[in-house]
Parts: structure tokens; C-alpha cells; sequence
């Protein structure tokens, strides 16, 4: 046995081999594939749309609350009815995925830097700073969702920005906990003790040597907090007491058809419904399969 | 063991002081006390009365202590709508949101355990991953839009249970309750059951993990090569071993019902207190607000405070923990 056949393989990079693994679930390919095609919908909405649904110009009350597949005055068909306001339902829906994506997305994002930065202090720093955070942590998690965001809102009032803000407050510790688990971990080796002995400023070995280093558990969190944020901003907007009227999101959506539901009118709630559970479940399901492959601990 | 608790009480007195502080600075700081705290058809008199009556015009930190002094002595204000004390308002609602949180953890154990029984012991059956992907939409679904889609498939499309209210209520022990009544109960089950959706998956998802588990263990092998009926095994030996974690679980869902029944009772228009604290935010009844936020703050503390303490004494491995 002298020679040995080597097959012609790729190079395997760490990028690869995640692309390969991700792509192993169909299941999450079809999450992928359907969130992206929401979010173009979502940001290419003033083009794909027959109408814009905040044109006062181009609705018609008389065309108010027709069934799915009406046909309109101006040519075109109500594919999923109008609302009372004689809103095309399609093109509502997909100004409303722009602003539930938006809120989502954004708030995540901003609580992601602010959780993990807080996390990667308590761990680097440990000791006081790391009890005290961690604390918080502690207070933040003992109370639900909900009655978080319903304190800050009861307080500051309606408004996108509120929103934002409330969905940091209540998402930044699930970022803090995850990223100092991790960073814990990662402290110890010899790298950041290499780091250490060069005398490298603090701040450059936590955000250039540590965070690098945690960001696989962070991707993970990130995506399942997105779908939580989409999910809790559509309730508060729901009860009323998360964006305003003048920017509706999904949740204001059906709340708007709320009223309308008993009479048998279903579409006016039912779609802008459809559309949020198609958003949060294929975000779940990309979520699913990244927490999979990226979880050391279910490494083969 | 008694100085932890000691010292565990003391930390939720803290929290406790924090929440007066925080919201304090919400109503007098950050928000105008007098528009707060008088109502808007008050006329000049009256307001400049009242001022006066509450101490507004002192330093910050001694309207801090009348504050705390109000609290301590249940005095919220009252209700601008209702015109009754905020507290008694509130207290006047809370058996109704008590009463469809309890039903709910019923059951999320009544569905949860026999579907995630089933789906752990025959976990690759058609059913069995039915059951499962249905489990994780239970997680995924926002609660409000399943409760509108219950309203109507069953109060609307089919037309045999009520969309919304409480029906008729029967007196027990001084106070109205839902579940005394045939008409209170047919009102009561689309509400309990959209806000034990969340529950169910996860009990289901307990019960499953459970059954796995505890399957291939030696003691059920023995159970069986004893000649057991397969029945007796499941049920005394299987399910008995894993109602330790979902009761638990289940316990301490108990407060995040509570707090997500604000979602439920505004779909079903439920008059509970969640219903309350959402009417009274979108009109700006600021003392029943407070109320209710210092109130529930209080709930959860204790809540937590319980549990904690009764993890120490249930299970020595925690309190090996803290020493440590």
C-alpha cells in the first residue's frame, strides 16, 4: 500500500463546511428561501404594489371592505379584498411587513450590541462588574416579555421609536447571558492570554480577539430574538400600544380588522395574519437548523 | 440555610424599593404629577386644592416619601373613569384573570402530558411527528391572531361557542365566578385555551423529552421483565418520574400566564385585569396604571422569592451551590 487515492475534493473552509451543513435540512432551506422572498416583497414594496395604501389620492371608500379578487375602479384586482378605508389589503400588507421587519430586525440589532457588549464586559471584567450585570440579568429574565414592554410603553407612550426601545429592553439580557457564557469559556485559552502578554489595549482584546470568538451562539440568539421582537411588536401593536396609526405594521393590521371579523369580513384580519406567521415561522426555522450546526455540543 | 433566605428577602425588599423609585421618577419626573395624578375635568380651584393636598409643591425627595407612605397604605389614587380607589378597582378584576390562568395551566397539563406521551412513545409514527411540528407552532404563532382565528372558526363559522365576555357568573365565597355556571364554562374555553397554546407545546415538549429518557432506564425494563401490563408501566412508572419537571415547569409558568392573560382578555373581551390595564393605558387613566404595575411587580417578586425558596428546600444540590 504505497499510494493511496486522494479524491479530488474542495478545499474544505470553515465556510463551506457551515454552507454544507446548513443546507442538509431541506426544511431550512425552505425557511431561507421564503424569508428572503418576504423580505424582498417587503423592500421592494412601492414597486410591486398596485398601490400606495398611504396615497390618500388613490383610495376609494366606496371600495371599502370588498371580498378577496374584487375588481377595483381602477383597473386592477383586490387580490386579498380592501379594509374599510378601501385599502388594497396586498399593498397595506406589504408596507406593514416593511414596518414589522424593520421594527423586528432593527431592535434586535441594537439589543444584540448592547447584550453582548454588556456580556463581554461582565466577563472580562468579572467581579463586581460581572455580579452586578449579571444581576440585572437575573431581575430582567424573572419578569414576562409582555409586562416589560407594557411598563415602558405605558410610560413613554405610542411611537415607533418606543418600540424600538422597549423590545431592547426587553431582549439585551438574553444577548448578555449567551455572550458571557461563551466568553467565559473563551477567556481562558492561550490566545487572549497571548493577547494579554502582548499589552494590548482591553478594549481591542474584547472586541477584536473575544467577540470574534463568540459569535456562533450570538448568530443563533440574533435570529431567534428577531422573530420574538416581529412577534411581540405585532401584539403590543395589537393591544394598541405600539406603533401608531400613521405607520401600521401587521399587528395594527389585524387589529383593524378586529372589528370586522364577527360580521364574517375575515380578510381583513386573516391575511396581514398569514403574512406574520409565514415571516416568524421561517425565521424559526433557520433559526432551528443554525442553532444545530452551529452548537459545538451537537458536533459529531 | 436561614440566613439565605434572610438574605434573599433582603434583596427582594431592594427590588422592591427599586421598582418605587423607578416608578416615581415615572409618574413625578418624567411625567407631569398634576396632569398624572388630577383629573383633566378638574377646574382651577380644585387643582390648586389639590396641589396642595398632595404635598406637590414640597422637595422632590419628601414627595418621595408621601409617595411610599400612599403606597404602604394602599391609597393608589383613584380611578379617573370609574371613579372608585385604583387598588379596589383592580382587586374587583382580578378573580376573573385568576380563574382563566388557572383553567389555562389545567390545560396545558389536561392536553400537554397525554399528547407528549404519546408522541415519546411512538416518536416516528405520522401522529407522533404531527404532534411535534403542531408543537412548534404553538411556539412560533402570535397568541392574539390564533385567539382571533378561534373567534372565527367556532363563534362565527360554526356558530357554537360565544366570541366574547364572561356569561353568567355564580357567587362562591363573596365572589363572581365563571366556572360555577354551564354558560360561564362554554365562555371560558376558547380563552383559556388560546392562552395555554404556548403552555401545551411546552409541557408537550417536557412530557416527550421525558419519555425518551426515562424509556431505556433499568427500572422500566424491570418494571416489564416483572410481567407488568404495558399500561401500569406508562402510567405509574413512566409518567411518574416525569410529572416531577412539568410540574414544575408548570408552576412557574404560572406568572407568565397571568401577565400574557393582557393579550387573551383583550381578544376575548374578557373583563379580568388585563383587560382593565389596557383599557385604562389607551385612556389615560394613570392611577389605575400605576396600580396595577406596582401591583403586579409585587406578584412576580413574591412569585420568584417562592420558588426560589422552595427550590432550596426541594432540591440540596442548589443550596450546595450558593455556599460554594
Amino acid at each position: 500500500m504505497s499510494t493511496t487515492l486522494v479524491p479530488a475534493v474542495r478545499e474544505e473552509t470553515p465556510f463551506r463546511r457551515f454552507v454544507s451543513e446548513f443546507a442538509a435540512s431541506k426544511l431550512a432551506l425552505v425557511g431561507l428561501v421564503g424569508f428572503t422572498i418576504i423580505a424582498l416583497l417587503a423592500i421592494f414594496a412601492s414597486w410591486i404594489t398596485p398601490q400606495n395604501p398611504y396615497d390618500l389620492a388613490q383610495l376609494d371608500i366606496m371600495d371599502g371592505r370588498l371580498p378577496p379578487g374584487s375588481p377595483s375602479l381602477a383597473g386592477y384586482t383586490y387580490l386579498l379584498g380592501t379594509d374599510d378605508q378601501g385599502r388594497d389589503m396586498f399593498s397595506g400588507m406589504l408596507y406593514g411587513l416593511r414596518i414589522s421587519l424593520t421594527v423586528g430586525v432593527g431592535s434586535a440589532m441594537f439589543a444584540a450590541v448592547v447584550g453582548s457588549s454588556l456580556g463581554l464586559l461582565a466577563a472580562y471584567a468579572g467581579g463586581r462588574t460581572d455580579m452586578i450585570i449579571m444581576r440585572l440579568v437575573d431581575l430582567q429574565l424573572s419578569f414576562p416579555s409582555i409586562l416589560v414592554a407594557l411598563m415602558i410603553l405605558a410610560a413613554l407612550g405610542k411611537g415607533v421609536m418606543n418600540v424600538v426601545f422597549a423590545l431592547v429592553i426587553v431582549e439585551w439580557a438574553y444577548y448578555a447571558r449567551t455572550v458571557r457564557a461563551t466568553a467565559m469559556v473563551e477567556r481562558r485559552r492561550e490566545y487572549i492570554e497571548a493577547a494579554e502578554c502582548l499589552a494590548l489595549p482591553y478594549r481591542r482584546i474584547m472586541f477584536y480577539h473575544l467577540l470574534p470568538n463568540c459569535l456562533p451562539p450570538l448568530i443563533v440568539i440574533a435570529t431567534q430574538q428577531v422573530a420574538r421582537a416581529i412577534a411581540l411588536e405585532a401584539t403590543l401593536s395589537f393591544l394598541g400600544l405600539g406603533v401608531p396609526i400613521t405607520e401600521p405594521s401587521l399587528g395594527l393590521l389585524i387589529a383593524n380588522g378586529y372589528q370586522y371579523m364577527l360580521s364574517g369580513k375575515y380578510w381583513i384580519s386573516f391575511y396581514p395574519g398569514i403574512a406574520l406567521l409565514l415571516t416568524i415561522v421561517s425565521i424559526n426555522l433557520v433559526g432551528d437548523q443554525l442553532r444545530d450546526v452551529l452548537n459545538p455540543r451537537l458536533k459529531r | 440555610m436561614l440566613t439565605w433566605i434572610v438574605r434573599r428577602l433582603f434583596q427582594a425588599f431592594f427590588v422592591v424599593v427599586a421598582m418605587t423609585v423607578i416608578v416615581f421618577i415615572g409618574v413625578h419626573v418624567i411625567g407631569n404629577p398634576v396632569d398624572i395624578l388630577i383629573s383633566p375635568e378638574a377646574d382651577q380651584a380644585e387643582r390648586a386644592r389639590i396641589i396642595a393636598e398632595m404635598g406637590l409643591d414640597q422637595p422632590l425627595w419628601k414627595q418621595y416619601f408621601f409617595f411610599v407612605n400612599d403606597v404602604l397604605h394602599g391609597n393608589l389614587g383613584r380611578s379617573f373613569v370609574f371613579n372608585e380607589p385604583a387598588l379596589k378597582l383592580i382587586g374587583s378584576r382580578m378573580p376573573a384573570t385568576l380563574e382563566l390562568a388557572v383553567t389555562a395551566v389545567l390545560f396545558s397539563i389536561c392536553f400537554g402530558v397525554p399528547l407528549g406521551l404519546y408522541a415519546g412513545l411512538r416518536p416516528d409514527s405520522f401522529a407522533g411527528r404531527a404532534i411535534m411540528a403542531g408543537s412548534i407552532l404553538g411556539f412560533s404563532l402570535p397568541s392574539f391572531w390564533v385567539g382571533l382565528m378561534l373567534i372565527m372558526t367556532f363563534a362565527v363559522h360554526l356558530g357554537i361557542l360565544p366570541s366574547t365576555g364572561r356569561g353568567e357568573t355564580a357567587a362562591l365565597f363573596g365572589i363572581q365566578w365563571s366556572f360555577l355556571t354551564w354558560d360561564g364554562l362554554r365562555h371560558m374555553f376558547m380563552p383559556a385555551l388560546n392562552l395555554s397554546l404556548f403552555n401545551i407545546s411546552l409541557v408537550l415538549r417536557l412530557t416527550r423529552a421525558g419519555v425518551r429518557e426515562t424509556l431505556p432506564m433499568d427500572y422500566i425494563k424491570f418494571a416489564r421483565a416483572k410481567g407488568l401490563s404495558p399500561r401500569r408501566v406508562i402510567l405509574v412508572h413512566v409518567l411518574k418520574n416525569i410529572m416531577i419537571p412539568v410540574v414544575t415547569v408548570v408552576g412557574l409558568e404560572l406568572g407568565s400566564t397571568i401577565a400574557f392573560a393582557v393579550v387573551t382578555e383583550s381578544v376575548f373581551a374578557w373583563p379580568g385585569m388585563g383587560k382593565l390595564i389596557i383599557d385604562s393605558i389607551n385612556v389615560l387613566d394613570r392611577p389605575v396604571i400605576v396600580a396595577y404595575l406596582m401591583m403586579i411587580v409585587l406578584l412576580f417578586i413574591t412569585i420568584n422569592l417562592l420558588v426560589d425558596i422552595l427550590y432550596t428546600i426541594l432540591d440540596p444540590r442548589v443550596r450546595l451551590e450558593t455556599k460554594a
